[in-house]
C-alpha cells in the first residue's frame, strides 16, 4: 500500500508491473481542467488546489449531492493520451507524484516522470464500482463551471486498486514493451508494413 | 401515437438495466478470457472487470463512470411524438440511475446538464418490424468511440485490405477503447452507411451468428487474428484483445469499398424494449433475434 503525498523515493523504489493499493489524496482532472490550469500558471495566476506530491487522477466521475455534502457513485479513470500534449508541462509545474489512468501516456510524459520522479498506475478502465469502493470521501470540488466529468474533485481514498504500475519513473513503460510484441507479433500474422 | 409518458418510463428502464447489468454473451465471453490469459497483469483487469460487474449489478450502479452518449434504434409504425417522449426519459435517467451528464456543445463545450442537445439523444429511425413499437438503447463511452475509423478502400484490396484495416483499427487504438473490445465492422454502403452499419452490428449478441456464412466465417477468422496480436486486456499485453466481431454490410458502388469500423470497450452495455399495442412492454438486452 502507498500513501500519497508520497516522496521521491516512494516511486523511485516501484518497479514496473507492481501490483499495489493506494490511500491518500488524489485530484482528478481531465482536458478542460488541464487546459485551465496550464493557462492560469502560464500567466503567473494562482491554481486553487496543490498536486504537489500527491496523485493526479484521470477520471471524470459521477457524483451526487443529496443536499448534505457529495457521494460518489462511480469513478474509474478515463483514456490518459487525451492528455498527451498537456501532460509533460503539467507534471513539470504541478509536480504530482503519481498518475492514475488508463491506456497509458506518451514518450514525452514518460520523460517528464522519469525527470521529476513520478509513476502511472494503470487502473482498469471501466471497473468505476471497484474504483469507488477505494474512494472513502470527496473533500472538495473546484471548477465546477466545467461540468462534473471536467471539474477538479478531490477525494480521499484507501486501498485503491488493485492498480499496476505501468510506467516507472526510470524511463520504462509497459506499454512500450507491448508495443514492441505487438510488431513482431503482426510480422508474424502478415501485417508488416 | 404513443403515450409519451409510457414511452419516457420504458426509456428510464431501458436506461437503468443497460447500464447497470451486462448481457449474458458478454460476461459469458470475459469469463473464457479469464482462463485464457495466463500473466498476472492480463488476470487481474479481468478479474477486476468481473467484480465490477457483480457489484454494479447488486449495488444497481452504473459499471462505468463514463455512462456514454444516448443512442437509440427505433422502429415502430407510427412514431409521432416519440423524440419527446425519449429525451424525457434521458433526462429522469441522468437524475435517478445517475448517469454522469456527458453530452456538451463541440465548440463552447457547454454542458447542459441533463444528457440532452442539439441532435442529442442521437436517434435512428427504421422501418416496422409489426405492430409494435420496438426502442434499442446503446449507450457509447467515448474511450472506444473515440476510436471509430472509416476507410475508402480499393475495390482490388478485397477481404486482405478489409483484414489489414481492421487490424490497423484495432492495434493503433492500443489499449484506449478499454480492450477486450468488441469490432463492430460495416462493409459497403456510402461513408455513411458503412460507419451506421459498424454501429449496428454491435447490437447482435456474441452467441448469435451472422446470418451470411461468408460474413460468420470472416468474424471467426478475424476474431483469431486481432487476439494474437498481443494487445491484451487494457493494452496491458495479453491473449485477449477483442471478445468478438460483428460485421455487416450492405451494397456499394462499383468503385468503392467503405469499411466502417466502430470499437465498443468491454462494458457492451444495450437494453432493449418492445412496446405492445395493448401497452405490454418486455424488456431484453439481448435483443430480440
Amino acid at each position: 500500500m502507498l500513501r500519497s503525498p508520497m516522496s521521491e523515493n516512494d516511486v523511485r523504489s516501484l518497479r514496473l508491473g507492481d501490483e499495489v493499493t493506494l490511500s491518500g489524496t488524489a485530484f482528478t482532472a481531465r482536458d478542460e481542467a488541464h487546459l485551465r490550469a496550464l493557462e492560469l500558471a502560464r500567466k503567473g495566476e494562482r491554481v486553487p488546489f496543490d498536486l504537489e506530491g500527491k496523485m493526479l487522477f484521470h477520471c471524470g466521475p459521477i457524483v451526487e449531492n443529496d443536499g448534505e455534502g457529495w457521494r460518489l457513485i462511480a469513478a474509474g479513470p478515463t483514456t490518459s493520451a487525451r492528455m498527451n500534449e498537456m501532460e509533460p508541462d503539467f507534471i513539470r509545474r504541478f509536480k504530482p507524484r503519481a498518475i492514475i489512468g488508463k491506456g497509458g501516456m506518451s514518450k514525452p510524459t514518460l520523460e517528464a516522470m522519469r525527470e521529476h520522479g513520478c509513476v502511472y498506475f494503470a487502473f482498469t478502465g471501466g471497473a468505476a464500482v471497484v474504483a469507488a469502493q477505494g474512494i472513502k470521501e470527496i473533500k472538495g470540488v473546484h471548477w465546477l463551471d466545467l461540468g462534473m466529468p471536467e471539474a477538479v474533485w478531490q477525494m480521499e481514498m484507501q486501498d485503491f486498486g488493485p492498480v499496476i504500475v505501468a510506467m516507472d519513473a526510470h524511463g520504462n513503460s509497459i506499454f512500450e514493451s507491448v508495443a514492441n510484441a505487438v510488431r513482431s507479433n503482426l510480422k508474424a500474422i502478415g501485417r508488416d508494413r | 401515437m404513443y403515450d409519451i409518458q409510457l414511452v419516457e418510463e420504458t426509456v428510464l428502464r431501458l436506461i437503468r438495466t443497460a447500464v447497470t447489468t451486462l448481457p449474458a454473451d458478454v460476461v459469458g465471453e470475459l469469463e473464457r478470457s479469464l482462463d485464457i490469459e495466463d500473466t498476472e497483469v492480463a488476470k487481474v483487469q479481468l478479474r477486476t472487470i468481473l467484480e465490477n460487474i457483480e457489484l454494479a449489478e447488486r449495488k444497481r450502479l452504473p459499471m462505468c463512470q463514463d455512462t456514454g452518449v444516448p443512442i437509440f434504434f427505433v422502429s415502430g409504425p407510427n412514431l409521432a411524438s416519440i423524440e419527446e417522449g425519449i429525451a424525457l426519459g434521458v433526462s429522469k435517467a441522468t437524475k435517478e440511475v445517475p448517469l454522469r451528464p456527458n453530452v456538451v456543445d463541440p465548440i463552447t463545450r457547454h454542458n447542459r446538464g441533463n444528457n440532452l442537445g442539439e441532435e442529442m439523444p442521437s436517434i435512428h429511425f427504421e422501418r416496422a418490424k409489426g405492430d409494435f413499437l420496438e426502442i434499442t438503447y446503446l449507450p457509447k463511452g467515448a474511450g472506444s468511440e473515440n476510436m471509430s475509423v472509416l476507410r475508402m478502400l480499393n475495390p482490388s484490396q478485397g477481404v486482405d485490405g478489409i483484414r489489414d484495416a481492421v487490424l490497423d483499427a484495432v492495434v493503433k487504438a492500443e489499449g484506449k477503447p478499454c480492450p477486450p473490445t468488441i469490432v463492430g465492422i460495416g462493409i459497403g454502403g456510402a461513408s455513411d452507411q458503412a460507419l451506421l452499419l459498424a454501429k449496428k452490428a454491435l447490437l447482435r449478441p456474441l452467441d448469435v451468428p451472422n446470418k451470411d456464412k461468408h460474413l460468420a466465417a470472416m468474424e471467426n477468422e478475424l476474431k483469431e487474428t486481432l487476439n494474437r496480436t498481443g494487445v491484451g486486456p487494457m493494452g496491458l499485453g495479453g491473449r485477449t484483445t477483442v471478445l468478438g466481431v460483428r460485421i455487416e454490410k450492405a451494397s456499394c458502388h462499383t468503385a468503392s469499398l467503405p469499411i466502417g469500423i466502430n470499437l465498443q470497450c468491454w462494458a457492451a452495455r444495450r437494453c432493449s424494449a418492445r412496446i405492445y399495442p395493448d401497452g405490454i412492454v418486455k424488456f431484453s438486452t439481448e435483443g430480440f433475434w
